[in-house]
């Protein structure tokens, strides 16, 4: 079980800002945190890891206190059994991958976890090359293996996808999912990516200016627009062309493109690189196996 | 021509860039991190013999360490140590008026790393020592090698500190900078010129190694 309440007076671009969370979770769960950027996403993480201290509040950890107003307790970032995956990756340059891995290592653990997990994320064949000659989506896996070699109670995952283009998100989400089951990690993800939050996560919680809006099951928060609707997708407006009266809209979703129609005034509202929800309500669609 | 000053000058600035190395990078990382406020007082006061007539340093070093001097008096007393006209006077006056030199590369080599390096560093268990030693410095060795270069060549250049806190005793603090000045004064400018192309050459491969390292020339052996 962990729960944590945080209270902290942020000073963001737009003004100070409250932040004030409560937040508790299972152990196995993996949770999202979702919200615009400067809502204070990062910050959360970062109070949870000890890198930045809140005004007021409490983290406990499976009855572990990290941090305790009350009782002035703060255990340092290295005493937290946490993993950090950052989403500029932080791998040191100057280490192969391999060595970023052990790096992590506690003083005297067995090295075979190290071959593990770097097995988990295949990353054998580039064990020996250095941060700067890999991809962003390599990186990114050597981070996560990095973050796992200390076995920590609680990941934290600070957009760790938003860099990467769809198709290594996709692969990447797949490496996530396989490590916090197969760890039996508690993880807590930050992203604004709906469809990434609904793939992973077992509960979200939307937060804008500090405060908590709602939580609950990634679909019913998602969903939440009250259309009766059977099926609905999110994905971004890649193309809007007029045809005659009406305008075709090219929606990407997953890797497909769907073209939806709509009147003029709809279209007006919209832009290329728009975030939307295509829902259909009113036809039966085919069913096939495959 | 007497090679000793030469030799006297080299042992000078090897002592004190070793010197000047271990002082400015806990100096360093400390500028490059701190909040205080007082930050840039310290900051002016690193910086300060970038500006100040060296003269004006080694008069002040002379008035504190010459034995009628208070700190002077304390270590004549105590220790029978006197530091001024002595190689450890030079030491300590080139360790101040080098120490820009060495810390700003350093300094700015902290400050361009990524914070997530550190912070990254510390969730993984590690102590800010073990950070700085195998994430940081290792990180910024074309600053390390900057700093270490400039303080070198800066050392072995100076001359007003030195003239004022060493002066001039043959082996003792007779350095090459100041004997080319005594050998002009005595008009032998044939030994005056072979000091000076001696250090001309010596500054010209030291900076040349400098340029070739930071525009990764010879970066690949570096490494």
């Amino acid at each position: 079980m962990i729960e944590f309440t945080l209270h902290k007076l942020l000073h963001a671009a737009e003004g100070e800002m409250h932040l004030e969370v409560d937040i508790s979770l299972e152990r196995g769960q993996l949770i999202t945190i979702f919200g615009p950027s400067g809502a204070g996403k990062t910050s959360i993480l970062r109070m949870l890891s000890g890198l930045m201290k809140p005004d007021k509040g409490q983290i406990v950890i499976d009855g572990q206190t990290w941090y305790s107003s009350n009782t002035k307790q703060h255990i340092r970032t290295q005493d937290r059994s946490i993993g950090y995956l950052f989403q500029d990756y932080a791998l040191f340059p100057n280490m192969t991958v391999r060595e970023n891995l052990e790096y992590a290592m506690f003083k005297g653990q067995d090295k075979k976890g190290i071959d593990e997990l770097i097995d988990i994320v295949e990353l054998s064949n580039l064990q020996d090359r250095i941060p700067d000659t890999l991809s962003g989506g390599q990186k990114q896996r050597v981070a996560l293996a990095r973050t796992l070699v200390r076995n920590p109670k609680l990941l934290l995952l600070d957009e760790p996808l938003s860099a990467l283009d769809f198709q290594m998100r996709s692969k990447l989400q797949q490496y996530i999912l396989e490590v916090h089951k197969r760890f039996g990690l508690t993880t807590i993800l930050v992203s604004h990516d709906i469809s990434e939050i609904i793939r992973l996560s077992d509960l979200v919680f939307e937060i804008d200016q500090g405060k908590i809006l709602r939580s609950g099951k990634p679909i019913e928060i998602f969903s939440e627009k009250k259309l009766t609707n059977k099926f609905q997708f999110t994905g971004d407006i890649v193309h809007i062309e007029p045809a005659e009266t009406i305008f075709i809209v090219s929606v990407l979703i997953g890797r497909s493109i769907i073209k939806v129609i709509a009147s003029g005034s709809e279209a007006k509202e919209f832009q290329v690189g728009d975030k939307v929800l295509v829902a259909s309500k009113s036809f039966n669609p085919l069913i096939r196996k495959i | 021509m007497n090679w000793g000053p030469i030799i006297l000058t080299i042992q000078l600035a090897f002592v004190v860039t070793i010197i000047l190395f271990v002082i400015s990078i806990p100096l360093a990382y400390w500028l490059a991190h701190t909040k205080r406020k007082f930050k840039p007082i310290i900051e002016t006061l690193v910086s300060m013999p970038l500006v100040l007539p060296p003269t004006v340093i080694g008069f002040y070093l002379l008035v504190i360490f010459s034995p009628t001097g208070w700190l002077g008096g304390w270590l004549q007393d105590v220790f029978h140590f006197q530091l001024v006209f002595s190689f450890g006077g030079l030491v300590i006056g080139s360790v101040i008026y080098s120490l820009p030199f060495m810390v700003h590369p350093i300094q700015a080599g902290f400050a361009n790393l990524p914070k997530g390096l550190t912070e990254a560093s510390f969730v993984l268990g590690k102590s800010r020592f073990t950070t700085l030693v195998k994430v940081l410095l290792p990180n910024i060795k074309p600053s390390l090698l900057t700093g270490i270069v400039l303080a070198f060549a800066h050392t072995v250049g100076e001359f007003g500190v030195v003239l004022m806190i060493g002066g001039n005793i043959p082996d003792k603090t007779r350095v090459a900078s100041i004997a080319i000045y005594d050998e002009v004064e005595a008009l032998n400018y044939g030994v005056a010129n072979a000091y000076s192309i001696v250090l001309f050459l010596l500054a010209f491969f030291i900076l040349l190694t400098v340029y070739l390292v930071n525009g990764r020339y010879i970066r690949k052996f570096w490494r």
